[in-house]
């Protein structure tokens, strides 16, 4: 009977090709939607991981206490035998030390005398380590603006936009003046080898990127760091994950409370990251709802729509002795036929649109012009498992229920007023 | 009338007399505290969080409006200069060859990691200057007799609003001191001890300064040797010197 069914759709397109094109529409848009939605959502997420909060961040519990100050007299000493045991631990997850500081970049002139001075939010980070995932997870080298990645110590790297403010240019000599991690004052000379745009206004208002061992030398932190980032394997932030990892490290560490035992804490356990990734879950639970809910309602009404068309068909149908309960299991089957090839098409349109979205991106960086808030200056959507599927929900069960429900009327004609009810 | 007239009269008498006590008692401090020039070698033991760290250094000044100062060791600091000129602070690196000015809230910076803020190091004008004084009582500090002098500044450009002084009644010298903002909160206090008598002068050869808004045990500043009233030639505090 599918196989009759199959080709009666086939061979009357006013049957199939608009429903099909219809439903089609809907799915594409419904998974393109949620794919945008979960993609824009994530991307907050993930820059502000990338920059400050990792997915999981390792600190002392005095650093992490005040974590806003990045106070690095409180940083985690014996770095790299930490470092190890975290490998070692939490295969899984890539670990990166990083130092957060905060100086005055002082520019001399010929004779050594301050010729411009800024203040600067820097960065020290693995920059000449082989192998180190830094620079692709910073997207340095797309954000270079002028000069070139730092190739060898004492070179770094300055916000294009601060760069010109000093009137400095790759190859210059700059003077960083900072504390080291003992409170004394650290004046350290750095080579410019390039300048970056990072697309975010507050970064690229004064930032100095360093290699780590620069900073250390800077700051009298030999084998220290003021915080070891964490990165899950996926390239995504998954909170449920971050926090077992989180709470195992933990549990090692609860026995010992001073204020310099390291602790680990997730994104979501930092500054207001909480809320966001809460927020992101609801938002994009509710978001994908209502236009989920807007589809349906949508093909819903075309199946609808589809079934009353055809009730002069019912007519004759029933006139030539077809059972009811025959016609009715057709429609059904015929609008789940539908509703599986449109959601089918539609759900390889919608990945289809969502995959071009997700590897190019699209750019608003015009729009943030201004904000102080480190917002993703192009917005990609992001496939998850769930766009596989979610397409199905309105394509093909609102679409049969839509049927369903139009084709109740068959139960309700009379055989004896059939004639007339054709004739008129 | 004539009785409350009198008692008026010599309370007023009273306080006069105990204003004048306390700018007398400050004056003979200054005459201690103070010189017309000084060479000083010091060890500075600053009491961190994590260690202790010890500072060496070689300070010529001569009155509150020039001075000089060379670190010693350890060997990341060795080699590092300041200059005092009235009020201007510059510090040479001499890993980076660089003088830099110290201005604005770089002032507020600890010196070298220790409680003592470069702000500190600047405000070398006689107390007497800057604050009114009053004697506010007497107490036993460490065994000897004190009086406890307070403080409030009569300058708006001063870095602590009020002090308190606890000073040896014999020997003229601040045994204590608490240094206050204008909120009436605590930001410092400092023991001086040691007390020896250097060239017919009675001088503190150890301080020790707790900023109580920093964490850490405090920072003791011990003077190894001091020689006043020496000739200290002039180039020693010029820009140019700093690089030598």
């Amino acid at each position: 009977m599918i196989k009759f069914l199959l080709k009666g759709l086939l061979r009357d397109k006013s049957r199939s090709r608009l429903p099909v094109l219809v439903v089609t529409i809907g799915v594409t848009l419904t998974v393109l939607m949620h794919a945008y939605i979960t993609g824009f959502m994530g991307d907050i997420i993930e820059i502000n991981a990338r920059f400050s909060y990792g997915h999981l961040k390792v600190m002392t519990r005095g650093y992490a206490d005040n974590m806003r100050q990045s106070p690095n007299d409180l940083a985690l000493l014996n770095v790299s035998s930490l470092i190890d045991d975290l490998k070692e631990q939490y295969p899984g997850t890539e670990w990166s030390p990083r130092i957060q500081f905060a100086g005055l970049v002082d520019i001399p002139d010929e004779n050594g005398e301050t010729r411009s001075q800024g203040p600067a939010a820097a960065m020290g980070l693995e920059l000449l380590a082989q192998g180190s995932a830094e620079i692709k997870r910073m997207n340095f080298v797309k954000s270079l603006v002028r000069g070139q990645m730092p190739s060898k110590q004492n070179e770094v790297l300055l916000s294009d936009e601060f760069s010109r403010k000093l009137g400095v240019n790759p190859g210059d000599r700059i003077t960083f003046i900072s504390s080291t991690m003992n409170g004394s004052m650290s004046i350290t000379n750095f080579v410019l080898a390039g300048t970056v745009s990072m697309g975010h206004e507050a970064l690229d208002k004064g930032t100095l990127i360093a290699d780590i061992q620069d900073a250390r030398n800077a700051l009298d932190m030999e084998d220290s760091a003021g915080e070891i980032l964490g990165f899950l394997k996926g390239g995504f932030y998954i909170d449920e994950v971050a926090r077992s990892e989180a709470e195992k490290f933990n549990s090692a560490s609860s026995v010992n409370t001073d204020g310099f035992t390291p602790v680990m804490k997730t994104l979501s356990e930092q500054g207001t990251m909480g809320t966001y990734v809460n927020m992101t879950k609801l938002w994009s639970f509710y978001i994908s709802l209502v236009f989920i809910i807007a589809m349906s309602l949508v093909l819903w009404n075309a199946g609808l729509l589809g079934g009353l068309r055809r009730y002069g068909e019912f007519g004759i149908r029933l006139a030539m002795g077809e059972e009811k309960g025959h016609i009715y299991s057709t429609l059904i089957y015929e609008s789940i036929m539908i509703g599986l090839a449109g959601s089918l098409i539609g759900t390889f349109f919608g990945l289809l649109f969502a995959w071009l979205i997700q590897k190019y991106g699209i750019d608003i960086s015009g729009l943030m012009r201004g904000s102080s808030m480190m917002l993703p200056t192009v917005i990609r959507a992001r496939i998850s498992p769930v766009d596989f599927y979610l397409g199905f929900i309105p394509g093909l069960a609102s679409t049969v229920i839509g049927t369903m429900l139009s084709g109740i009327g068959i139960y309700k004609r009379q055989t004896a007023k059939l004639f007339k009810e054709l004739e008129a | 009338m004539k009785k409350i007239i009198t008692i008026f009269i010599s309370a007023y008498s009273l306080l006069s007399a105990s204003a004048q006590n306390a700018d007398e008692i400050l004056s003979r401090v200054e005459k201690n505290m103070s010189s017309d020039n000084r060479i000083f070698e010091s060890s500075m033991i600053i009491h961190g969080i994590r260690n202790d760290r010890t500072i060496t250094s070689k300070t010529y000044s001569v009155g509150d409006k020039r001075s000089f100062t060379e670190y010693l060791s350890p060997a990341r600091e060795q080699g590092t200069k300041m200059l005092k000129l009235e009020n201007q602070l510059w510090i040479y690196s001499p890993s980076t060859d660089r003088t830099i000015q110290i201005s604005g809230h770089m002032l507020r910076q600890s010196v070298m990691g220790s409680d003592l803020s470069y702000e500190d190091m600047m405000d070398d004008r006689k107390i007497s200057e800057v604050y009114s004084a009053e004697i506010a009582g007497s107490e036993i500090v460490d065994g000897r007799s004190t009086w406890i002098l307070s403080l409030t500044a009569k300058v708006n450009n001063v870095a602590y609003y009020s002090r308190k002084m606890w000073i040896d009644k014999e020997r003229f010298v601040p045994l204590q001191e608490e240094l206050y903002a204008r909120s009436g909160q605590l930001l410092k206090r400092t023991t001086l001890s040691d007390v020896r008598l250097v060239e017919s002068r009675w001088f503190p050869m150890k301080i020790k300064y707790k900023d109580l808004l920093k964490q850490g045990g405090g920072t003791e500043f011990i003077i190894t040797s001091v020689k006043f009233n020496q000739s200290i030639p002039d180039y020693i505090f010029t820009k140019a010197a700093l690089k030598q």
